[in-house]
């Protein structure tokens, strides 16, 4: 990976500390984010990836170190974050719609601007479905949309996903997918997604941030320069082979080093 | 159709048992008999007046109760570590039987209207207190999170999550607290220096021997203690339309 200036990161953490119970999970931690970029997180399990991401959002303090977001704090900016458990995260006595607005009408936006922003993600993601229906009458599917599409409406600096797929079926995962890395190259969101699916995280990612067990430290750094947009053939591509091959690699050694 | 036949069995026990003197005449008028004695009270005699009394006492210690209750019970759910602390005693008044506590709010309220809606307010409202702070405690994390990264303030987070959170949980203890509020009501009309409501009429009538009358104020008190519940219960339904989706 090239190294990112300062200029071009929308995310730069240095020294970050956090440790549970005295048991270190970060020590010394550091990153930059590409403005623009989509960037994936991924390793073995409770190497703290959710951690990294609740911090940055604001929504776990760091025992030590700084999260900046072009130079400001995290209650400076605008970030969206869309939760693994949709169903826990949505509000379900409000409808689909107003679910969207919530945050719109929190930054205190006039109702004409609202409107527009709820019409132009519908649009975007081609919502087909009534949004004026209540979460629960919806599909998994269009549940983790709506939160999706919650989480973009504010035109968040930096939108956290955490393992947002991971409650849904394949072929929802499928055509979610492909619609969200669509949505979020156009409006070039600068993205982390924290996912346990290597497919997932190389299908989506412009970067790929391997972490190994805790005290967590990056494995490798991996650069994803497949062509956009990734369809189903890219996963037989062999780039994309050759790249799973890598990750599974440093995985493994990542895992076993422990 | 089926709760229609156990009323009409019920009422068919009755009349056997008339029929076959198993009891006193005195004590065990004939349902015709309690009929026609409950209806007469209710269009020449005081009956109606009683009954008004009753929902007005009862509904307005309820409303007391609920403006008490679901306001600390939300502060002391949010804190937990406050509601840990006062759990022992809201637990202990809960289960300290509100008749009791009459000849101190005696001492505190006087005779008349004010212990009687006290006391059954008192009562109801650390059942409605218990159950508003479990909501709150009860709170989906994530849901409280998601409203923090969307921009709410913590008093934004109160009421657009935590209250909308609670609010099954304090349907429930509303409909606990409102029968609560009616038994403890109807006990202090009997108490309580009344002249009237369903308990003072229930004891008058006893007294004089008008079993008819005692008996169809009995079911007067039990049909209106009923539709409380089920008015509550169909607000539930109708009101908290999310609940288990």
């Amino acid at each position: 990976m090239n190294a990112i200036s300062p200029r071009e990161a929308a995310l730069s953490v240095r020294g970050l500390r956090k440790a549970f119970g005295g048991v270190p999970v970060y020590d010394g931690f550091a990153l930059d984010v590409k403005r623009g970029d989509i960037l994936a997180i991924f390793g073995p399990n409770g190497c703290g990836k959710s951690t990294l991401i609740n911090m940055a959002a604001g929504l776990l303090p760091a025992d030590a170190g700084e999260i900046l977001y072009d130079g400001r704090t995290v209650d400076e900016v605008r970030i969206g974050y869309v939760f693994q458990n949709y169903r826990e995260a949505l509000f379900p006595w409000r409808r689909a719609a107003e679910n969207i607005r919530y945050p719109l009408r929190r930054m205190g936006l006039k109702r004409a601007e609202i409107e527009r922003r709820l019409e132009a993600l519908a649009a975007d993601f081609r919502v087909r479905f009534d949004l004026n229906a209540y979460p629960y009458s919806l599909s998994g599917g269009q549940q983790q949309l709506v939160s999706i599409m919650r989480a973009l409406a504010v035109e968040p600096e930096v939108l956290f996903l955490d393992e947002p797929f991971s409650a849904l079926d394949y072929e929802t995962t499928l055509s979610l997918r492909t619609l969200l890395q669509q949505v979020l190259k156009a409006r070039k969101t600068t993205t982390i997604l924290v996912s346990h699916d290597l497919e997932e995280s190389i299908v989506l990612a412009d970067r790929i941030l391997m972490l190994t067990r805790r005290p967590t430290l990056v494995a490798d750094d991996i650069a994803v320069d497949l062509a956009w947009p990734r369809e189903a053939a890219t996963l037989s591509a062999p780039d994309f082979i050759a790249i799973k091959a890598r990750c599974l690699d440093v995985f493994t050694r990542a895992v076993a080093g422990a | 159709m089926v709760p229609a036949g156990g009323a009409a069995g019920f009422i068919a026990l009755w009349w056997l048992a008339v029929l076959l003197r198993l009891a006193d005449p005195v004590l065990l008028p004939s349902p015709l008999e309690t009929f026609n004695d409950t209806a007469k009270s209710f269009t020449q005699g005081p009956l109606l007046h009683d009954l008004w009394r009753t929902v007005t006492r009862t509904v307005l210690s309820f409303l007391v109760a609920c403006a008490i209750g679901v306001p600390l019970g939300l502060l002391l759910g949010a804190k937990e570590s406050i509601y840990r602390a006062v759990e022992f005693v809201v637990d202990f008044f809960r289960s300290t039987p509100a008749s009791a506590l009459f000849p101190l709010f005696l001492i505190l309220f006087g005779v008349g209207e004010g212990t009687k809606i006290a006391v059954a307010a008192f009562g109801a409202a650390l059942v409605i207190l218990f159950n508003a702070a479990y909501g709150v405690m009860n709170a989906r994390r994530t849901r409280l999170l998601a409203a923090r990264v969307m921009g709410a303030s913590p008093l934004r987070v109160v009421f657009d999550v935590m209250l909308w959170e609670a609010m099954p949980q304090i349907l429930v203890g509303m409909r606990s607290g409102v029968s609560l509020a009616l038994v403890i009501v109807v006990v202090a009309e009997m108490f309580i220096g009344s002249t009237d409501g369903l308990g003072q009429r229930v004891i008058v009538a006893q007294s004089l021997f008008e079993s008819g009358l005692m008996y169809g104020v009995i079911f007067v008190a039990g049909a209106l203690g009923y539709l409380l519940n089920l008015t509550f219960l169909l607000l539930e339904k109708r009101f908290i339309h999310w609940a288990g989706k």
